[in-house]
């Protein structure tokens, strides 16, 4: 059964998009999370691309692990189904629902904790099985919620606040989830709106694992001076390699581009990501290029952001098993159940 | 010395190499007796390896239909000489012992019959292919067993043109080994075997399959769709058999596209995860596993009790602690699957007791799971789970549709006020549910594994927090009622002493009562196959005065969840344990039992109150 939403009667003001709603139909309850968390920030970029892209709450479900991170997806999307799982199990939860029901949009919220060291497992299985879902990282190279222990995406020159040395190499989930043939992989900063809005909305209408590392500073345990994942640092060693814009399905690129300086890349549903082009010797479609660049930013201590990576060609999990186009949880007793006369040919082979 | 004499009441063992294609031989020569009319109970006794160390397949055949375990072995079929010493100890007196002549051999005990039939001259002399002539061994005893035992040739002929269909080229060459067998016993070895198989007609209306293949087509027919799980032995074969089953049932006809999505998970944590997630969505998700991958999956199965989302589990247990004997067979994970994850949880357990059982259970699972939304764990054994039994044949009922329990759709929410997705609004405890999507505005909650109100919000409000606790109680009382029934070997109850047992023991219980019936020693026997424990359980351990409760596991996990859970004082109930990792024997339950009353003379050992 399809249902119309029915608006909710606000400020006649208030921006209204093509379902006539507002922002605020798309907000969830008050937000938990220490004030100037970046955690807060990603919440209401992504409240923002659904809102653009006109997207049903009902229509999308919320799966996370466990961190403050995992407890974001309570604070966008009231109208929405959420699962707050266990620790570092996003994935497999995500891919038991989207295995369920095909149509519906996942958004997977996990932490670096739970993502890169208890779920590192799950994530890496998740990609490289292509599930359809868009999982993103709030990246703060710290143990929020259990109080600033150290996370495995913390840099190895990063002190801890109490001015502890790390002493292992951060894993770098971008990179990996380009090694695991994750088709869409972008990584950005909670506090760079811009960049943000435009990917979230693109890596929704992209089909496969669309995988975004978003640096989101924890002001209560990592924002000081000795830190790598502050908003100082950041703002200072971010290096864009794209300016993105979604184009919806229909719509004209507006902005005009000097020869060479811009690709489209067009999405499952007809709409586009265009980019204009920072850095000329970059191919998002092209593995190996996305991650020479990546190492080469890395080398001059900067962190990359923008769309990584993108590969509008592979098959999500639901077309690699095959599965019939309705979704599995609305088959019925005749689709599902063989009945009484296939079961007496069985019986007849088993005796 | 007296030769072993009996038509259609005896144990063959065939002891054989791993690896060595023994398996299919040895499972044809079972289907032929059960062919004859004969009831058979094969058991593949195998080690933790894929070639090269001993192997065993015993063969219970009795037409009186004791179908359980029994010690010592009335024919042996010595094929590998690594273990004739250990063989040659099993076989009863009088009993005959066939090996492989073609190295002729003395064997030191003049109370047997030796059967000599040189398999590999045979074989060499016949077929000129290696691989040929190392399988066709195998065919080739069969043959002479059959003309042993007095069996009719023909029906190894079908079941080998069965076996072949579609690979025609390959039904010659094994009616041939077939042939060869027969005739050599025929020319050589007339009369020498007292044991014989007469057909019957004990297999009417039966089937001979493994509890695992019961189980995955009864998930077919439970509407499951997705599977998601890790190999681990004896579970295997469960998803094997679902995905055999999905793939011969469960395609659709105009797109060949899959009714069914099965994922061999990276591990147990994952496997369960995806479960979960696919029955928090509506759809029926489950997982097979064993011991070891209970511990791994407690963390979620915990999430899904208190976060209330249907689950349904398979465990075929196996030999533990830890990685134990993997090939061997128990009843150890009774506890850690009740009690399974931390905090105060408790598990809806349905035992099984026969494939039969194995598949009406599977389907039941799911409806079960759905209605109580919780997670309900089938909990079956490597001897039931990969052991092939005879058993009565599948029903299934057309006209009975899924119970999809208090699921509210988006027509239902349009109409309701109040929705809280743990508000106990009927008084049973188990509140409704809405699946994602379900509604534009309303119905959409936060599932979580931390504490929450009847409106799944956080709370950290203890009262509010116990109240939840204390429905969940409530809800368990309802899946009491809801689970099936303990079954009663008696109509009325006759005796004031009682035996407890479950799940695969079944097979050697009938035997067992019987054998201590001879001795004079009547007792009433129920058989439990389900957890939460049920007033008919309870009356019935209140009925008695002594209970004995036979189990396959060291501790009595089944007492101690009895104690645990009904306050029953520890003196009334006597365990009776089997934990050698082979399936338990009547002769082992009725020794037990018969000494224990003869050895305690105050609580007489014969019935009547
Ligand atoms: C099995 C298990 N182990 C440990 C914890 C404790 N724990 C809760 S959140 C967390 C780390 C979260 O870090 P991250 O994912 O980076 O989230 P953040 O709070 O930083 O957003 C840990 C270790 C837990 N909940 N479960
Ligand atoms: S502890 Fe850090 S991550 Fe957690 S809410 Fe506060 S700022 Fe955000
Ligand atoms: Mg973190």
């Amino acid at each position: 059964m399809t249902y119309i939403v029915k608006p909710k009667n606000h400020h006649p003001d208030l921006e209204k998009n093509e379902l006539g709603l507002t922002r605020r139909d798309y907000e969830g309850s008050i937000s938990s999370l220490c004030a100037g968390c970046g955690h807060d920030s990603i919440s209401a970029a992504i409240l923002e691309a659904c809102f653009e892209l006109s997207l049903s709450a009902h229509n999308i479900a919320k799966l996370s692990g466990i961190g403050c991170s995992s407890k974001a997806p309570a604070y966008f999307l009231n109208q929405s189904h959420g699962f707050n799982s266990v620790h570092g199990r996003m994935p497999s939860v995500a891919t038991g629902a989207n295995l369920a029901n095909h149509e519906m949009l996942y958004l997977g919220i996990s932490g670096d904790g739970d993502t890169a060291s208890i779920g590192i497992g799950q994530f890496i299985h998740a990609a490289r099985r292509q599930l359809n879902v868009v999982y993103v990282v709030e990246n703060n190279g710290t143990y929020g919620l259990t109080k600033g222990q150290f996370s495995a995406t913390n840099d190895l020159e990063s002190k801890s606040k109490y001015g502890e040395d790390n002493l292992f190499p951060s894993i770098d989930l971008a990179a990996m989830a380009i090694q695991l043939e994750a088709s869409f992989v972008a990584r950005s900063f909670s506090g760079d709106k811009e960049q943000l809005v435009p990917l979230l909305k693109a890596a929704m209408k992209h089909k496969g694992f669309s995988f975004l590392d978003i640096i989101s500073p924890c002001v209560a345990f990592n924002n000081h001076g000795t830190s790598t994942k502050s908003y100082d640092y950041i703002r200072e060693h971010n290096e864009s390699v794209s300016k993105p814009d979604f184009v919806p399905l229909g719509k004209e690129i507006t902005t005009s581009y000097e020869e060479g300086q811009s690709v489209q890349v067009p999405l499952h549903d007809g709409s586009l990501i265009s980019l204009e082009k920072l850095s000329k010797d970059f191919d998002p479609s092209n593995k190996a290029s996305s991650l020479t660049k990546i190492n080469k930013a890395e080398e001059k201590g900067k962190v990359l952001t923008g769309l990584l990576y993108i590969n509008t060609e592979s098959k999500d999990l639901k077309e690699t098993l095959n599965v019939v186009d309705k979704p599995l949880n609305q088959l019925s007793e005749k689709d599902l159940c063989p009945g009484a006369e296939k079961l007496q040919a069985i019986n007849k082979d088993l005796c | 010395m007296s030769n072993i004499k009996s038509t259609n009441e005896f144990v063959i063992k065939f002891a054989n190499v791993n690896g060595s294609g023994s398996a299919s031989a040895n499972q044809m020569f079972a289907k032929g007796v059960f062919r004859s009319g004969v009831p058979v109970s094969p058991k593949n006794i195998f080690p933790s390896n894929i070639q090269g160390l001993p192997t065993w397949f015993e063969v219970r055949v009795s037409e009186k239909g004791y179908l359980g375990r029994r010690e010592g072995a009335d024919i042996v079929v010595a094929m590998n000489p690594q273990s004739y010493n250990q063989d040659l100890m099993e076989l009863n007196s009088g009993g005959y012992l066939l090996y492989d002549s073609s190295w002729k051999r003395d064997f030191k005990r003049t109370d047997i019959n030796v059967i000599e039939i040189p398999l590999t001259k045979l074989c060499v002399e016949e077929f000129s292919n290696s691989k040929q002539r190392l399988l066709f061994k195998n065919i080739v005893y069969v043959g002479a067993l059959s003309y042993l035992l007095n069996m009719e040739k023909e029906i190894y002929e079908i079941l080998i043109k069965e076996q072949f269909k579609g690979k025609e080229k390959l039904i010659d060459p094994n009616v041939k080994a077939l042939n060869l067998g027969y005739d050599y016993a025929r020319e050589n070895l007339k009369e020498i075997c007292e044991i014989k198989i007469e057909t019957s007609d004990k297999t009417k209306g039966m089937i001979l399959t493994s509890g695992n293949d019961a189980s995955g087509l009864g998930c077919v027919y439970g509407g499951a769709t997705v599977c998601a799980w890790y190999p681990i032995t004896p579970s295997t074969s469960l998803a094997e058999a679902f995905t055999d089953f999905s793939e011969k049932l469960r395609v659709e006809e105009e797109t060949n596209k899959n009714k069914y999505a099965i994922i061999q998970a990276e591990d147990e944590l994952a496997a369960v995860g995806m479960a979960i997630g696919a029955n928090w969505n509506g759809a029926r998700g489950f997982t097979a596993t064993s011991g070891p991958g209970i511990s791994l999956m407690s963390e979620f199965i915990g999430l899904a009790y208190f976060a209330e989302v249907p689950l349904v589990l398979f465990d075929i247990q196996r030999g533990g602690p830890s990685t134990g004997m993997p090939t061997r067979t128990q009843q150890s994970d009774v506890l850690s699957c009740a009690y399974a994850s931390h905090g105060d949880t408790k598990h809806v357990l349905l035992i099984p007791s026969d494939p039969k059982e194995c598949f009406e259970f599977a389907a039941e699972a799911f409806d079960l799971a759905d209605r109580i939304q919780t997670p309900v764990i089938v909990l079956s054994d490597l001897d039931l789970g990969m052991n092939d039994w005879t058993c009565p044949e599948f029903k299934w009922d057309d006209t009975k549709l899924f119970d999809k329990g208090k699921v509210l759709h988006g027509k239902d929410l349009e109409e309701i006020e109040n929705f809280g997705r743990y508000l106990d609004v009927d008084g049973d405890g188990i509140p409704y549910r809405t699946y994602p999507g379900a509604h534009p505005e309303k119905g959409a909650y936060f599932t979580r594994g931390t504490s929450h109100d009847e409106y799944a919000k956080y709370t950290e409000d203890g009262v509010v927090n116990a109240r939840n606790l204390s429905r969940l109680l409530k809800k368990y009382q309802t899946a009491s009622e809801l689970v099936p029934n303990p079954i009663f070997k008696q109509e009325t109850n006759t005796s004031s002493i009682g035996v407890i047992y479950y799940g695969s023991t079944e097979a050697s219980m009938q035997e067992a009562l019987d054998l201590l019936h001879e001795e004079g020693v009547i007792l009433d026997a129920m058989r439990l196959r389900a957890f939460p424990f049920n007033l008919e359980v309870w009356e019935f351990i209140e009925d008695h005065d002594l209970l004995f409760i036979v189990e396959q596991n060291r501790d009595g996990q089944m007492r101690t969840l009895i104690m645990a859970e009904g306050g029953i004082i520890p003196d009334k109930l006597v365990s009776v344990l089997c934990f050698d990792g082979q399936p338990i024997t009547a002769d082992f339950i009725s020794n037990k039992i018969s000494s224990h009353l003869t050895g305690s003379p105050s609580k007489t050992a014969v019935g009547g109150k």
